[in-house]
């Protein structure tokens, strides 16, 4: 019903078209493509500078300044550049920034090698691979907030299941293994389940980077008799590093940033020892309310994201052009 | 195809067999705390902290009443006095010692999140289709520094992003509301949309909509009767990761809602019971919570890796 009429309209629109000078029978005819593409894209771009670029500028701004945002009628005093100096000179920034770097070393190093092996093992295309790829990639999906919550149960001094399951196997009381509240094990507990959760992630990309490997290239290693770990270190691993790379960014980039499984694990403690770069940030903006001093500090990070994300898209170009 | 790899250097049984095993021994050990996360949720208060952990035990929805209800003491007279109980939740907890005092937080906040997560994914599949189209059709200036910053502010660390947020939201009284964090959450997901669907929309041949508009459509017409049927599964896909990413948000909601507006992420930690927390409550609460995900992820498995690399792996 509605396309015959639309079609009529048309139609119509047509006839009229035709019969009107040309300028005026493109207007009918429909906007112009230029037009077109800025109405189309306009309203995004509007969203984004409204949303994170004007809060951005508005974040440099009080960075110069001594602003609190829970006394919003003290009056703004202009400190200059002395916000970013007291950050970079600070010692608890750089304890931060170690714990940050830490969590980044340990998850990235371990979720990379995890998820390529198993990239590896499922590429062997064994009977219900597909099956098990799915089952796998679950963890991934889920909001890191409520199953890290959950974490907190499993670890449990005395009834957690993953101390029951440790203390099991090696022996140590359960009431030793205490995986939130240990200043050794609480930087450890974050890394396992943030591994735990991403390491599908990094299979994935893995897998789609060793499935590109086009297989006239092995059947030529098997004519020149290259042994499997020739063509594993010359053939395997180079081609599918790129794919490597982009996921070992991502994941780079977003544990950097990490936040909300830390914040409901442990928070930061015990004492400061898994306080990440995002917790420390949200305790001082959203607990001291230092808003001037926490906005130097998000600048600082966002510009340290920002260049790793440059890299992320020269890579996720190379690995597009593949 | 991938379906053809490695069709003349097979794998040999035997590897294939011990890859087999060692994937499915890490498949089976990665659910288990997803297993006990459901487990719990069937577990009575004791069950669920006892020692050592219970794996046979018998079920019981009480987490589920306890999930959805506030519950007070009272003294066995007073329970006593009352009328028999007239339903499973009212008994369990009587047998406590308490009685249903209302509901729980737990399904206006199950709300909220659905509110937010379909408005938002609404708004930013919409914004990213047109803007996908733009970029994927026509030559825009600068296009490519454009991409990069739209994909850039995806990378944005939320805490940073929420001090400004959080005065610019005071202003204008959108703190604590759905509009805003639909807002919110629309900026963030919007650059995901875009350049996903800027591949899919690529993989639709131009010259359909060449065709159309020499049988007299308009470009607008084009886009509405040629292009977006070409790409319902590209916008459906889309349109999931936005959903996911939204229903699963912690940082923004924790930080910017407290009340009306709170989501499902920063409430169910909260969940306590008597003398700390009330673990099967809040198992029932995550189980409830990561049902839908399960489903989404199972629909979506042939997406996933277009999803996650922003469009640019396609397998």
């Amino acid at each position: 019903m509605t396309d015959t009429t639309s079609s009529i309209l048309d139609r119509a629109a047509e006839a009229a078209a035709r019969a009107t000078p040309e300028t005026l029978a493109s207007r009918v005819r429909g906007l112009s493509d230029r037009m077109v593409a800025w109405l189309f894209i306009a309203p995004t771009i509007v969203l984004l500078l409204a949303i994170n670029i004007f809060p951005l500028i508005w974040a440099i701004q009080l960075s110069f300044t001594n602003y609190r945002a829970n006394r919003p009628n003290e009056p703004i005093k202009n400190i200059g550049l002395s916000n970013y100096s007291r950050i970079l000179t600070d010692t608890d920034t750089w304890i931060a920034m170690q714990a940050t770097a830490h969590f980044v070393f340990w998850t990235i190093l371990l979720q990379t090698l995890i998820g390529f092996s198993l990239a590896y093992l499922i590429d062997r295309k064994f009977r219900g691979h597909a099956f098990w790829t799915t089952i796998i990639l679950v963890p991934m999906m889920l909001s890191p907030a409520v199953v890290g919550n959950f974490w907190r149960f499993l670890y449990e001094p005395q009834i957690g299941l993953f101390t029951y399951v440790v203390s099991f196997f090696t022996g140590i009381p359960t009431t030793d293994i205490l995986m939130l509240s240990n200043v050794t094990l609480a930087p450890w507990a974050i890394i396992i389940v943030d591994t735990w959760m991403w390491t599908p992630y990094v299979m994935l990309i893995c897998l789609a980077g060793l499935r590109s490997i086009p297989d006239y290239i092995y059947e030529a290693a098997e004519v020149d008799r290259a042994s499997n770990w020739r063509q594993f270190w010359s053939i395997t691993l180079p081609m599918a590093l790129p794919f490597i790379m982009l996921a070992v960014l991502f994941r780079g980039i977003e544990n950097f940033k990490m936040f909300d499984m830390v914040n409901l694990l442990t928070g930061g403690g015990p004492g400061s020892t898994t306080e990440v770069a995002s917790i420390t940030l949200k305790r001082e903006a959203f607990e001291k309310w230092r808003t001037g001093f926490s906005s130097a500090f998000a600048i600082i990070l966002f510009v340290a994201v920002f260049g790793l994300a440059n890299i992320y898209v020269k890579v996720l170009n190379r690995v597009k052009s593949r | 195809m991938s379906a053809a790899a490695h069709s003349v250097v097979e794998p040999s049984t035997t590897s294939k067999r011990a890859a087999a095993t060692l994937v499915i021994v890490y498949a089976l050990i990665s659910m288990i705390p997803l297993f006990w996360i459901f487990a719990t949720s069937f577990k009575t208060p004791p069950d669920s902290i006892a020692y050592p952990p219970k794996i046979v035990f018998t079920p019981s929805i009480e987490g589920y009443c306890n999930l959805f209800t506030t519950r007070t003491r009272q003294t066995p007279e007073y329970i006593n006095s009352l009328p028999p109980a007239t339903s499973f939740c009212d008994e369990t907890t009587r047998k406590r010692n308490m009685v249903i005092a209302g509901p729980s937080n737990f399904l206006p906040r199950f709300v909220n999140s659905l509110i937010i997560a379909f408005g938002s994914t609404f708004c930013a599949v919409f914004l990213g289709t047109l803007a996908a189209y733009g970029f994927s059709r026509f030559r825009v200036p600068l296009a490519d520094d454009l991409l990069f910053f739209i994909l850039s502010t995806r990378f944005m660390p939320p805490i940073a992003v929420a001090i400004p947020i959080y005065l610019m939201y005071r202003e204008l009284g959108l703190s604590d509301t759905a509009l805003g964090m639909i807002l919110l959450y629309t900026a963030v997901n919007v650059s995901l949309a875009v350049w996903l669907l800027k591949g899919f929309i690529d993989e639709i041949p131009r010259e359909y909509e060449e065709a159309a508009m020499i049988d007299g459509y308009t470009r607008l017409q084009a886009f509405r009767k040629v292009v977006l049927p070409q790409a319902t599964t590209g916008i459906a896909a889309t349109a999931i990761f936005c959903l996911i990413f939204a229903w699963n948000e912690y940082a923004f909601a924790s930080l910017l809602t407290s009340g009306t507006a709170q989501t499902a992420p920063p409430f169910i930690p909260t969940i306590i019971g008597e003398g700390g927390q009330d673990w099967p409550a809040v198992a029932a609460g995550t189980t409830v919570f990561l049902v839908p995900i399960l489903v989404f992820t199972i629909l979506l498995r042939k997406q996933l890796l277009r999803g996650i690399t922003f469009g640019a792996v396609r397998k």
